[in-house]
């Protein structure tokens, strides 16, 4: 069973319906005991940093996601909910974020691009050569049989940047090039809209379903 | 790279998709469901919903039917029309809407704006606007005027004004449907669409007139449009998506496909 949380910030139905046609149980839940008694978590987000931060904490639910994280639960956020595993976000002027990933939250400049960052864009998979060390990165198992260059749906104006770039497991380039995906042990974060990202996006669902 | 979108679009009246010309002379166009499907398979970069009927006692069956189409689609999908509030605005996103399109109400009440993309974010509030050619005794700085209640009543606002306003107050997305091209297949209105691109730094879809594949391509090729949407062409099986998007990339323009 997958607890997705639900703290009131919009999009649930969809990632919901995604996840079950990916052949998972769903537990639409902001309850702190479901999620500890469900084998993954599943953290989606529409709307502001603060507004996000705030729901959580208000329903208590920042330690019980911390802790099982630590535990090595799997945990997938998707845009918003990408973002709140970093420290902190340019979006944010009160709350800090869960902290989980070192990092932050950055704005696109105005400029060129226009802003929001709104349709379908390619993301690039980071294996797709060796590392300055000569060795080839793992494959992140989120990402099994997704083509380097596919297409999926994007819709924000912030994007999330690791301390750590190891992490980065999908890369877009958007006038800048901007990272799509992390995956950090049992921690895995896109920046797209996978439930609705048709084939593809149900397949990166489908992996993160089928992980032990 | 990122690509031009092709949206079909729904209008629903009564729990029927239906099309008119130029806002007028309503047919009817098909089962909603059945027709959001199709357009998933065909590949279809995103949907719009517009429910035209829209009255105060329609607006739990709309919401129904929202949900019932959200279940069988797996792309990004507006939903608009008589969207009255924060409320209303919750509840679609919550049926499994990505984004909500404003019209009538943001006319009336800009702050609705400001304060809808402040609290869902402004990737997921599109202002919607509907925009007729005028003629200078209306006073106006540009050529196109503002028209609301689904092109029933002028506003005495200047288009590309009310644009540069809704940007600024936050909306992440226009949608804006030339009325004196709507349905008439003579293509988009290229003028009205270069002239809003060019006003503000938000995507812009285009709406009203597609009838000819060329159309989809001067609009991206002319306008700086972001996406294109239609709706007859599609409903009456005229052309697939796909068969637009092929067109489009063996001229140069990057779709998905």
């Amino acid at each position: 069973m997958i607890a997705l949380i639900d703290y009131g910030m919009g999009n649930i139905f969809s990632v919901k319906k995604a996840l079950e046609l990916c052949g998972a149980g769903v537990l639409v839940t902001n309850n702190p005991a479901d999620i500890l008694s469900c084998e993954k978590i599943v953290l989606p987000g529409v709307g502001a940093f603060d507004d996000a931060m705030f729901e959580l904490e208000k329903q208590g639910l920042v330690p019980v996601i911390k802790n099982e994280v630590k535990s090595k639960k799997p945990f997938l956020g998707i845009c918003l909910g990408m973002h709140l595993l970093f420290e902190n976000s340019e979006e944010a002027k009160i709350r800090k974020g869960l902290g989980i990933l070192k990092g932050r939250v950055r704005k696109f400049l105005k400029g060129s691009q226009k802003v929001p960052h709104i349709g379908w864009n390619q993301v690039n998979l980071n294996n797709s050569g060796p590392m300055a060390d000569g060795r080839w990165p793992m494959q992140c198992p989120l990402l099994k049989n997704i083509k380097d260059g596919s297409y999926v749906y994007f819709c924000h104006s912030y994007y999330v940047e690791p301390d750590d770039k190891s992490i980065v497991a999908l890369t877009c380039d958007y006038g800048v090039d901007f990272t799509a995906g992390v995956w950090q042990g049992n921690v895995y974060g896109v920046q797209f809209h996978p439930e609705k990202s048709q084939e593809v996006g149900l397949k990166i669902l489908e992996n993160f379903v089928n992980l032990c | 790279m990122l690509t031009k979108r092709i949206i079909p679009c729904l209008d629903i009246k009564d729990g029927r998709v239906v099309k008119g010309v130029k806002f007028l002379g309503l047919k009817d166009a098909g089962d909603p469901v059945e027709a959001a499907s199709a357009y998933d398979k065909q590949g279809a970069d995103e949907l719009v919903f517009l429910d035209i009927t829209a009255s105060f006692e329609k607006r739990k069956t709309l919401i129904e039917l929202v949900e019932k189409i959200a279940r069988n689609i797996f792309m990004p999908f507006i939903v608009g029309g008589g969207v009255s509030g924060i409320d209303d605005i919750r509840n679609i996103l919550n049926a499994g809407a990505e984004k909500v399109s404003l019209n009538t109400q943001a006319v009336r009440f800009p702050e609705l704006i400001f304060d809808a993309s402040k609290k869902f974010g402004s990737q997921c509030i599109v202002l919607a606007i509907d925009a007729k050619k005028c003629y200078p005794v209306n006073q106006l700085a540009s050529e196109w005027e503002v028209y609301i209640n689904g092109g029933r009543t002028p506003t005495g606002i200047d288009a590309l004004e009310w644009v540069k306003k809704g940007a600024r107050l936050g909306a992440g997305e226009i949608l804006l449907t030339s009325m004196d091209f709507d349905g008439t297949k003579d293509g988009y209105d290229l003028e009205l669409t270069k002239a809003v691109s060019g006003a503000v730094n938000i995507p812009v879809i285009a709406s009203g007139g597609a009838g000819k594949l060329e159309d989809f391509y001067n609009c991206f090729a002319k306008t700086g449009a972001d996406a294109a949407l239609a709706a007859s062409l599609f409903h009456y099986g005229e052309y697939s998506v796909k068969q637009v998007k092929e067109y489009l990339r063996e001229r140069g323009i990057p779709v998905r496909l």
